[in-house]
């Protein structure tokens, strides 16, 4: 009997929008890098808060600042926060992320530090984050069907045996999850060199293949732009050579194990876009682990799936991220890191469908509310992807 | 027990997915994709995750994995020994 089907449903919490979420955080967010002590002063005064830390916000322009304020807004917007409190050191700024994060209807609020001071301003804000815990405090999870269920994926720290077991295993759960009618996504554009042929031969249809082909070549004109090398021991990374892993074609080759089989690629996004509709969506990305995390937690994502093989420990402050490993040896030294074990696969003593059975068995776990070890861990890397130099 | 595991049976390097494989090891290779196993000598030792050749290759000659072009051969390689950075390298970038 099949783990899924269209009549699964999953505890969530239903937002004013309409979205469902996993989670139900009440975040302090700062908008740049002079926020970030008072943000995690209320934090530390209200109980059931999280503060976000981040080193950014300032003289950003042009496309690198959309996407700050992109990846700002989606972070608040995302259906895992219950409620959002922002701190920024002057109003205008701070006042155009609460707006973008009040479209969601979820309670949301502003304030801005210059001409108060980090007391004041920690005081006011306290306040807030009282009332907005106590709002999220009695919320209840509901029945949701499967299809409102927002699931993305990123491999970290691969080794051979993440083409051979652990990327195929979630390429199995999405061929399980696209036809109920969720909303999925892969990106790591850097990580297709080689198998970009693959991806194209995916796409629905050609508008999303030449939106794809646009993504792949713009990200590797960047890296023409900059290189010095072969990118050897950036891309694949050290830990990925002492895993195995040659060549970049040989990572990616693993890499798109992800997207399955049967699965289309139905659409094509930008860094911290909403998808519009549901099916699988490529996001351009860095295939940085944290970066991209923090990037499906922005679009709206709220379930992660990542693989690794030489153990990368990766969480997120908002997006649970469920670690699957094939590799026996990271397993046995590393074993409060990973959530599913697929191991035995690679000694023909599981099937890839029960690999994949097992993966959607802790999918739905953890989205009615079980933690992951990253959470357990305290895992909560927020990564914002530059485009370039700030003014 | 399976020592190796490969994606396609035109690949030309396979996968160790068992710790400690040592020069002389006869090899157990699993096709994933195809189900069955082949055999091959380890002629040295292949730590776990890395690769060991399936056949002799020349310089400039493509590797395959997953039937696919993973890319060249800088340094020649004989069927049993440790595939890696010494001896492949990419044809991108």
């Amino acid at each position: 009997m099949p783990v899924i089907d269209k009549n699964t449903t999953f505890r969530g919490y239903r937002r004013e929008n309409g979205r469902v979420g996993v989670r139900n955080h009440v975040i302090i967010l700062p908008l740049d890098d002079l926020s970030n002590a008072a943000a995690e002063a209320v934090a530390a005064a209200i109980k059931g808060t999280m503060a976000i830390p981040h080193p950014y916000g300032r003289l950003q322009f042009g496309p690198d600042l959309d996407l700050h304020f992109r990846t700002l807004i989606g972070t608040g917007s995302n259906p895992n926060v219950a409620a959002v409190v922002v701190i920024g050191i002057e109003d205008e700024w701070t006042r155009k992320v609460v707006d973008g994060i009040a479209k969601t209807g979820k309670p949301v609020v502003g304030f801005g530090i210059e001409g108060h001071g980090d007391h004041e301003t920690i005081k006011r804000a306290s306040m807030a984050a009282k009332q907005f815990v106590q709002h999220a405090t009695a919320l209840h999870r509901a029945e949701c069907p499967i299809k409102d269920l927002w699931v993305s994926t990123k491999c970290g720290e691969s080794d051979t045996t993440s083409g051979c077991g652990s990327n195929p295993t979630v390429g199995n759960a999405f061929d399980k999850l696209h036809p109920l009618g969720t909303t999925l996504v892969f990106g790591e554009t850097s990580e297709i060199t080689g198998g970009e042929d693959l991806v194209a031969a995916r796409c629905a249809n050609d508008q999303v293949r030449e939106r794809f082909m646009f993504m792949f070549n713009r990200y590797q004109d960047m890296i023409n732009r900059w290189r010095t090398s072969d990118l050897f021991e950036s891309q694949p990374t050290k830990g990925n050579i002492a895993g195995g892993l040659t060549t970049i074609e040989e990572k990616a080759l693993g890499n798109i194990q992800k997207i399955g089989r049967k699965c289309t690629v139905d659409g094509v996004i930008d860094k911290a876009e909403e998808p519009t509709h549901p099916g699988l969506w490529f996001m351009d990305s860095s295939s940085a682990a944290a970066e991209m995390v923090t990037l499906c937690a922005a679009s709206g994502y709220v379930v992660h799936f990542f693989p690794t093989g030489q153990g990368n420990v990766i969480g997120n402050p908002i997006l649970p991220v469920i670690k699957l490993c094939a590799n026996p040896r990271t397993v046995r030294l590393m074993s409060e890191h990973v959530d599913v074990d697929c191991s035995s696969l690679l000694q023909r003593e599981m099937t890839l469908d029960q690999a994949g059975d097992k993966l959607l068995e802790a999918m739905l776990a953890t989205s009615n509310g079980r933690w992951t070890s990253a959470e357990a861990l305290g895992h909560r890397e927020f990564v914002l992807t530059r485009i370039h130099e700030s003014a | 027990m399976i020592h190796v595991v490969l994606h396609d049976a035109k690949d030309t390097v396979g996968v160790a997915v068992v710790e400690g494989i040592k020069a002389g090891t006869q090899l157990n290779a699993w096709i994933m994709d195809e189900d069955k196993t082949i055999s091959v000598e380890a002629t040295q030792d292949i730590p776990i995750g890395h690769k060991v050749a399936l056949k002799d290759m020349a310089v400039g000659d493509t590797v395959y994995k997953y039937g696919i072009d993973i890319g060249k051969v800088v340094a020649s390689i004989r069927a049993g020994e440790h595939a890696h950075v010494h001896n492949i390298k990419t044809k991108r970038w």
